[in-house]
């Protein structure tokens, strides 16, 4: 025991705090660990330069070659009319699952059922050859009269069979997310809502969709990344689309490798962009969720950068956050 | 002597086989304040979710202001209210809840403007003028653009009532709204309670703050099990209480 000194006066007093300037702890293993894979990193950047068989310049005269240009059209229409199905069918299928009606809830649950249990390059297939199970398509009254009538085979092109597999694939996917997004809501505001003589469209609309959107974007995001590559599969069909072109070139030039790699790029490039607009969408619907604002993009990649060294402010609050315990 | 705001009678309400209220009735006069204390699980707070019809009665009937709470007679018969019409009612009717209910998306202002905007049609730069003012009234004309999440529990529920008031309800109901709230936080949210006692606010208040309800209230009702066991002046029901249940109690609740 260290004998007291201070009398109850002086405890209270809080004097001047002494900095801390204490030896870090030192990481060796993580150092071993990062000159390997900085090493391993070096050898794939120098076999990529100097394996001839990248073909670069290749590469660089295909990048911007109007056919490459052309599918990239193509994907970037598929994908924004394929997301587009799929979130309209996505909001209705949600809606029906938290039906009270027992027949419109296990119709949605049959829907998602189906579509989610089969793989969408068979859907695909299937739509391709849906003129085989329905040589005409009628639209009309059920059992009534019709109005509409369409040869199949004019009607379903390969890009609208493929548009087709893939939108009603994603609504299956879509109705799990958004229905998981409404449930997230608490009941509690639908009671406030309720309670302030807000209708149930009002309260859906006011209350509970923008509070779901925050649970509904990140994912909706990705699902969008992941239909931008899933189009690809549609080249099996014969839509010209981005791999489908760069497969037609290589068929008459026999440049497989560079213009696979020219495909990875763009891919690559559009997934970027759609990141930065995603991470902008999150932030818009996560407002009044922190207590302080969420920083910039620019003010989160530099604090990633030196996110591991903390501030001496950071250590401070920490310090007395510590001490009001 | 004038209609009633709030007039309850005989009502009944089970959850499955559970019966909460068993034959409540009671009639609130303008400008009066009732408070219902009793043990957790008595009914105070379904019966004003019943109120407002957050919840459906199986047996009785709920007046506020003249007409029936989420039905309509004609003749002998009873008809269910559609959506759009239990909506009107409930748009007298202001509810504050223990757990407040800010919408997290919106500002304060937002949150008091946006039913008067939306449900009683006022034009937005009226509604939001309006907010202001309310929220003022209750303390915080400093923290309109704040979201909830940046305010303190207090001042979250002052908020909670403003939105309320700014519907220009009939009559107040309260659940327990300072139940969630740090000790030193709930004498600011019963200040602008007896604010609006003062100013002739009809209210109906589920508490467990006895002292608030003996300096306030005009009446006070003691449930417990789903009945009414004990009602009065509060000098009577909490200074001398009659029955052994409201004794048993109070003297838990005024012990500590």
């Amino acid at each position: 025991m260290t004998p007291s000194t201070g009398t109850s006066d002086q405890l209270t007093q809080p004097g001047p705090s002494q900095t801390i300037e204490a030896v870090p702890v030192r990481h060796p293993g993580r150092w071993v660990a990062a000159a390997i894979v900085a090493l391993i990193a070096a050898a794939l950047i120098r076999s990529a330069i100097e394996n001839p068989n990248f073909k670069w310049d290749v590469v660089g005269d295909y990048l911007f070659d109007e056919r490459i240009l052309n599918g990239i059209v193509k994907t970037l229409e598929l994908t924004f009319l394929a997301m587009l199905v799929g979130v309209v069918l996505g909001v209705l299928l949600a809606v029906m699952r938290l039906s009270p009606n027992w027949l419109i809830r296990g119709s949605g649950w049959f829907y998602v059922w189906v579509f989610r249990g089969t793989p969408v390059l068979v859907q695909i297939l299937l739509w391709n050859f849906i003129s085989a199970l329905y040589p005409t398509i009628d639209l009309g009254i059920p059992f009534g009269p019709s109005f509409i009538h369409l040869n199949a085979n004019d009607f379903i092109t390969p890009f609208i069979a493929g548009l087709l597999a893939l939108g009603l694939n994603e609504g299956a996917y879509m109705a799990e997310i958004v229905r998981a997004g409404i449930i997230s809501v608490e009941e509690g505001q639908t009671e406030a809502a309720k309670a302030l003589g807000m209708t149930r469209a009002q309260t859906m609309r006011h209350i509970v969709l923008p509070q779901a959107m925050r649970v509904i974007i990140p994912p909706t995001g990705n699902e969008t990344i992941s239909m931008l590559k899933y189009t690809s599969l549609v080249s099996v069909i014969a839509v010209a689309e981005l791999l489908y072109s760069a497969q037609l070139i290589y068929a008459q030039n026999f440049q497989q490798i560079p213009l696979l790699l020219v495909v990875c790029i763009w891919y690559l490039a559009i997934t970027s962009v759609l990141s930065i607009g995603q991470y902008f969408l999150e932030r818009h619907y996560g407002r009044g969720r922190l207590r302080d604002e969420p920083v910039t993009l620019f003010e989160q990649i530099r604090s990633g950068w030196l996110g591991r060294r903390a501030s001496p402010d950071d250590l401070l609050q920490r310090g007395a956050a510590g001490g009001a315990r | 002597m004038a209609e009633p705001i709030v007039k309850v009678e005989g009502i009944h309400k089970s959850f499955g086989r559970l019966e909460v209220l068993k034959g409540i009735s009671m009639s609130v006069n303008q400008g009066e304040m009732f408070v219902l204390i009793g043990p957790s699980g008595s009914g105070k707070s379904t019966l004003l979710r019943c109120v407002n019809h957050l919840e459906k009665i199986d047996a009785g009937r709920i007046w506020v202001d003249g007409d029936l709470v989420g039905y309509r007679q004609a003749g002998e018969k009873l008809h269910e209210l559609r959506d759009s019409e239990i909506v009107d009612s409930r748009a007298k009717i202001g509810m504050v809840f223990q757990h407040f209910n800010l919408f997290p998306h919106m500002t304060a202002l937002e949150n008091v403007a946006l039913a008067p905007r939306i449900v009683l049609d006022r034009k937005p730069d009226e509604a939001r003028r309006r907010a202001s003012e309310v929220l003022d009234r209750v303390g915080l004309s400093d923290k309109v653009d704040e979201y909830p999440a940046r305010l303190s529990g207090g001042q979250q529920q002052r908020v909670a009532i403003a939105r309320a008031l700014a519907m220009e309800p009939k009559v107040m109901l309260f659940d327990e709204v300072t139940s969630a709230l740090d000790p030193e936080l709930v004498k600011d949210v019963l200040d602008v309670m007896r604010d609006l006692a003062k100013l002739g606010m009809t209210m109906l208040v589920v508490t467990h703050e006895i002292g608030f309800a003996r300096e306030v209230a005009n009446h006070v009702i003691f449930m417990d099990d789903g009945v009414i066991v004990e009602q009065g002046a509060p000098e009577q029901v909490i200074r001398n209480p009659r029955e052994e249940r409201t004794k048993r109690f109070l003297g838990l609740v005024l012990e500590h």
